[in-house]
């Protein structure tokens, strides 16, 4: 199925956020996530599941002023 | 006063160091992570940005901030809307566990002055959400007197457009801000080297928030390092209480028993 992760188009087989995450070697990460405009908490990641047409943001810390 | 004992408040939470800096623009993560120490600052700021998907090689800036020593304050820099800043703040929360957020809503990327309309929209939004929000806000006395009246935590005007070095530029109007609101007062933006940061504090303000003006000097740990010496020497003179400008001179001498 198709999804949107961070304004880029992905084909990926039905998952959890949670293993999506773990394929793209996110998971280890201070990150956040952003599923279709809403906060996704961490405790929600493994029972989250993607569907076809989902936006997902993906966020980390970078330097900044 | 002794610098020991001269600590203050954000939120209820205490601070030594009044120096904040930037975590942007140094040549590695070592650099930065060099020039923090040296800057003595204890609340760091940093940007929120999509990780990247395709090259998950890169280290990741947080291994080199020890968070039980400094304080976190993720920024909203380069957002233009409201809506955009709240959500970066959200995912900032979610990022990081922490309440802090320095709020940035920009208004035109030439000057990046803020839209203090767009600011007051989004400042009122997330202290209803529970965010400890310190704005990075024009240097106007009535937009941060309306901005502590929502609730923000302290207000930060800008000394001088960001990255520009140009100094403090309107320091009537920082002093009448200080006037004006009782929430800490921290110059954001401007400073260009360290005469600059001790002008601020000399001014009273509670602290000041930089970044150029370190990672964008030639040797920025020891710009940093004058930095902190800087913040603490104004702020030691504030305290101190300067003596007032006068048109003519006073001698130093004693009059009495110059010689002929």
């Amino acid at each position: 199925m198709k999804i949107i992760v961070n304004g880029e188009e992905q084909i990926i087989p039905a998952m959890s956020v949670h293993d999506f995450l773990h394929s793209i070697e996110c998971d280890p990460m201070p990150i956040a996530v952003e599923l279709n405009r809403s906060i996704l908490k961490k405790s929600e990641y493994r029972t989250t599941f993607l569907a076809e047409g989902d936006q997902l943001e993906i966020v980390w810390f970078v330097g900044g002023g | 006063m002794s610098q020991h004992s001269d600590t203050w408040k954000i939120a209820g939470r205490e601070f030594r160091s009044r120096l904040m800096v930037g975590t942007g623009k140094y040549a590695d993560f070592q650099q930065m992570a060099q020039a923090i120490e040296a800057s003595g600052a204890e609340i760091v700021t940093v940007a929120v940005r999509r990780v990247n998907i395709s090259d998950r090689n890169k280290e990741s800036l947080l291994d080199y901030i020890d968070l039980k020593k400094y304080t976190l304050l993720p920024n909203t820099a380069g957002c233009y809307s409201a809506d955009d800043a709240v959500r970066t703040c959200r995912l900032a929360r979610e990022a990081g566990l922490s309440d802090f957020v320095k709020l940035e809503v920009l208004g035109d990327e030439k000057t990046l002055f803020p839209d203090n309309e767009e600011l007051l929209k989004a400042a009122a939004i997330l202290v209803k959400e529970g965010f400890t929000v310190l704005p990075y806000t024009s240097d106007d006395p009535i937009m941060c007197r309306k901005l502590e009246d929502l609730g923000c935590a302290a207000v930060m005007p800008l000394g001088a457009p960001i990255g520009s070095g140009l100094g403090i530029r309107n320091p009537y109007n920082i002093r009448i801000i200080m006037e004006n609101v009782k929430v800490p007062v921290i110059v954001d933006a401007g400073v260009g080297t360290a005469s600059d940061a001790a002008i601020a504090m000399e001014l009273g303000c509670d602290g000041v928030l930089m970044n150029t003006a370190i990672s964008g000097a030639r040797d920025p740990i020891a710009m940093a390092e004058s930095m902190n010496l800087a913040v603490r020497a104004g702020r030691l003179a504030y305290l101190a209480g300067r003596i007032p400008r006068k048109l003519y001179a006073t001698a130093s001498s004693p009059l009495e028993g110059v010689i002929g």
